[in-house]
């Protein structure tokens, strides 16, 4: 209750200041706005500011380091501060005063202090996902979780957490997602941006946008309900490998369909971007359309195509949802792609879902995962703006 | 020319090339031109087809979760069962319990069979009592708590059927799978038949679909979505009022005020980054800065709606910044040329001009949240939640679902009429996603200026 009436009473200080302010620097210059150095409401809003905002910033750090500090103690310091800040910016208040000046001057510092969250994000994700793992090393030997081939956690001792069967599942899928959707992807885009008539691209290229667009949880239950088992009827059972829905080929061709408009639409800008003058003179010394794509277009444009396709690899990596539904539970490490096997998403989110503990080493498992596959996307990422800048073609 | 002839030696066998007939080195390449071609047709077509079938399947598969089986069948509301004191009191009435309304309806629908002189063979006791579902009793209770005044008379009341007969009426149950199933029988589909010849039972149109909460594991029929589309509002609420000002602050000062230097680098290096980090890792995040830290609670719209503004934030920074940078110098220029500082040129004049282009971003940067699942499974919003969360600010710290995370959540569960409730959410859940698409697409035709 105190700290929301503090709240209230700062605002209101602040509010008040404001008016105050800007009537006092109104009546100090005779009623004559153009003897100020600023627009009289900066002197309003410099009072206010300055009313406000150190109050409210010591009021929210203090209560976010301690949060059990003495409700009474902050509510007096922060209206002492409010008091003070008010009668230091009242007393500054005259023709002269720049007030401009300070308010831009809290405006940018808010400017600033946006731009620098992003920064604290990844420091969060970096040191939240550090602490919880070194927790787990400390009760898990770090090499049995990087080479280890057995995962079997057991909540109550003796589990297993070796990584390498979730990461050959993470692949394995990544895989084949990849190979069913770099080839669908990059033809499309070139059909889109080479053969297409006006009239079909715009109609083409939103439609297959639209799967951007989609859910991935929508993907998921797709491949849950209609892949999966035609999948097993059609190809698994017949064949005789297997009786399982969920599959690495039932969760790899869904998110390869998933991945489709990626590939195209990056590998749509990065061809466009290649001269036309470069077309012009390969279909000018007889080589048909189909040759200058595959000898002119494509070698130009291939860094930014390598650099898309890494992109698509850290995305088919980091999913979650396709398959939490379409892959299955059993860690397993086998070549036959009809089989249910596990990804490391799926781990984090099997292990920290449900009742855990977190002092367990089968819940900071997920920490360690979760760390890994942070470290795996951002390689891939910088790997791929890397490509991209270093093999650029510069025109002009 | 003539060096050709000679390496080549090839016109020596044809001394006469016609330009009317193809020789079999073009024929070979003009083959490969029209495959290539077909090659790209082809990867559009079956992407396009994807698409449909995707859409086409969950249509055809959640469709039915808007339409619900209701038996209408006169009860008798005793007094004497009801309301003792017999002075409609509301309190008073309150204490009866939904058992004894259970035993109403199990009277009223016995007394239904023989009235309609309705005889099925092998009909057990069983049968007719779960004809109707186990949710129907309290949705009954419910409607007399709100209207006493019934007490006493015959009401036309309509009765939720049990999962299984709906599902026979929807084509997902059969006499045969029925024949098989613990649930239900092949002579319970018969009754339901009977009373559908006599128009009492009837599949209708289901908006309780949209405003119920979630219903336990046995009562699918029951279960709807509106505590979850209830949940991903408000955490679009924090997302709209958080993310929205911070990350346009943050595109003004990058694009605007920024400094080249070292800082500026790291932050716009970080922000790429933080766009391509698997969702999931802001869910490991969530978990363990708001929860485990901060000590909020778990489930909460507000902590998903925290999760969610980290997430979005890079989504709604890098297209503000391209729409800042597509007002041309020129706005900027004429304002400093008549004396505004630099901060009043951005906020005056190059802000408003940006602003469709900022709000396209924005609009689809909340649809992406909205359909994002991984993050909220790890911060707890897979809790079965029956309550509907309280107003904002309060509501903001109670457990609630959401749209993507019920979908999940349906999806765990044995009872195959689930799959169609989750596939009706989704339907929900791509209603939304469609209407914000549209509204960037029409502000950005609408606003758009190009200079």
């Amino acid at each position: 209750m105190p700290v929301s009436w503090t709240l209230l009473i700062v605002l209101a200080m602040a509010v008040a200041g404001f008016f105050i302010g800007r009537t006092r620097v109104l009546a100090a210059a005779g009623g004559d706005s153009r003897r100020l150095h600023s627009r009289s409401s900066y002197y309003g809003w410099n009072v206010a500011l300055f009313t406000a905002v150190p109050a409210l910033f010591l009021t929210a750090i203090w209560l976010f380091a301690i949060p059990d500090a003495s409700r009474v103690l902050v509510a007096v310091v922060s209206l002492v501060l409010a008091a003070a800040g008010l009668a230091w910016s009242l007393a500054r208040t005259s023709p002269e005063f720049r007030a401009r000046i300070a308010v831009e001057g809290f405006v940018r510092g808010f400017l600033i202090l946006c731009s620098s969250i992003a920064i604290l994000t990844t420091a969060g994700i970096v040191f939240s996902m550090l602490f919880e793992t070194g927790q787990f090393f400390r009760q898990y030997p770090w090499q049995d979780f990087f080479f280890g081939t057995t995962w079997s956690p057991r909540f109550g001792g003796g589990s297993r957490l070796g990584m390498v069967p979730l990461l050959w599942g993470t692949l394995y899928i990544s895989l084949i997602a990849l190979a069913v959707s770099i080839p669908i992807g990059l033809f499309a885009a070139i059909y889109m941006s080479e053969y297409a008539t006006p009239r079909m691209r715009s109609i083409a290229k939103p439609l297959i946008e639209v799967l951007a667009g989609i859910p991935t949880i929508v993907y998921g239950l797709f491949a849950l309900t209609i892949v999966g088992p035609m999948l097993r009827d059609y190809f698994a059972q017949p064949l005789g490998l297997g009786s399982s829905g969920s599959s690495v080929m039932t969760a790899g061709l869904v998110m390869g369909i998933m991945l489709i408009p990626f590939v195209s639409s990056l590998s749509d800008d990065i061809i466009n971007a290649v001269p036309q003058s470069l077309r012009d003179g390969a279909l000018a010394i007889g080589s048909t359309k189909s040759e200058t794509v595959r000898k002119v277009v494509l070698p130009a444009a291939l860094p930014g195509i390598v650099g898309a396709i890494l992109l698509a690899a850290s995305r088919a990596i980091g999913e979650t949802m396709i398959v939490v539904l379409g892959a299955g539970a059993a860690a397993s490490m086998s070549l036959n792609p009809f089989e249910a096997m596990t990804t490391i998403t799926v781990k984090i989110v099997s292990q920290l879902t449900g009742d855990t503990d977190f002092a367990a080493p089968e819940t900071l498992v997920a920490f360690a995962l979760g760390l890994t596959l942070f470290v795996i996307t951002l390689g891939l990422n910088i790997f791929a703006l890397y490509i991209v800048r270093k093999y650029r073609e510069q025109y002009e | 020319m003539s060096d050709a002839t000679q390496t080549s030696g090839a016109p020596a066998a044809q001394p006469k090339a016609s330009l009317l007939v193809a020789d079999p080195r073009t024929r070979k390449r003009n083959a490969a031109e029209a495959r290539f071609r077909a090659y790209g047709l082809a990867a559009i077509i079956a992407s396009l087809l994807a698409l449909v079938v995707l859409l086409f399947t969950i249509f055809s598969g959640g469709l039915g979760a808007f339409r619900q089986t209701y038996l209408t069948i006169p009860v008798t509301l005793d007094a004497a069962l009801l309301d003792k004191s017999g002075n409609r009191d509301p309190e008073e009435i309150k204490k009866v319990l939904t058992l004894t309304y259970g035993k109403i309806l199990d009277q009223s629908l016995q007394a239904a069979i023989e009235q309609n002189g309705i005889v099925i063979e092998g009909l057990t006791a069983k049968d007719v009592s779960n004809l109707i579902s186990k949710e129907a009793s309290a949705r009954f209770r419910s409607h007399v708590l709100a209207d006493p005044e019934l007490i006493g008379q015959t009401i036309e009341e309509p009765v939720l059927v049990n999962g299984r007969v709906d599902g026979f009426y929807k084509g997902r149950v059969t006499m045969e799978s029925a024949a098989r199933d613990g649930n239900t029988s092949p002579a319970q589909l018969q009754l339901a038949e009977a009373f559908r010849e006599k128009g009492m039972l009837a599949t209708k149109w289901n908006w309780s679909f949209l405003t119920n909460p979630d219903a336990s594991d046995q009562r699918p029929e029951a279960a709807g979505v509106g505590v979850a589309i209830l949940g991903s509002l408000y955490m679009m609420l924090v997302v709209l009022f958080l993310a929205v000002p911070i990350g346009t602050a943050a595109a003004i000062y990058l694009e605007e005020f920024a400094p080249k230097n070292r800082l500026t680098d790291i932050i716009e290096v970080n922000i790429s980054n933080l766009a391509a980090v698997p969702s999931i890792v802001f869910g490991i995040l969530g978990l363990a800065a708001f929860i485990n830290f901060a000590h909020l609670p778990q489930s909460a719209p507000i902590v998903g709606g925290l999760v969610l503004v980290l997430m979005t934030l890079p989504r709604i920074i890098i297209p503000a910044r391209a729409a800042l940078k597509s007002v041309p110098p020129s706005i900027r220029d004429a304002a400093l040329g008549v004396g505004a500082s630099r901060m009043q040129s951005v906020f005056h004049h190059v802000l408003p001009l940006a602003t469709p282009g900022i709000l396209t971003g924005v609009i689809l940067g909340l649809a992406q949240a909205l359909g994002e699942t991984a993050p909220l499974l790890l911060i707890g919003m897979v809790a079965f939640v029956k309550n509907f969360p309280a107003a904002p600010p309060e509501g903001l710290f109670d457990p609630a679902s959401a749209l993507p995370v019920q979908v999940y959540n349906w999806t765990q569960r044995a009872d195959p009429a689930f799959m169609e409730r989750a596939s009706g959410a989704i339907i929900v859940l791509l209603v939304f996603l469609l209407v914000m698409n549209l509204f960037a697409i029409f502000l950005r035709r609408k606003f758009e200026r190009r200079w």
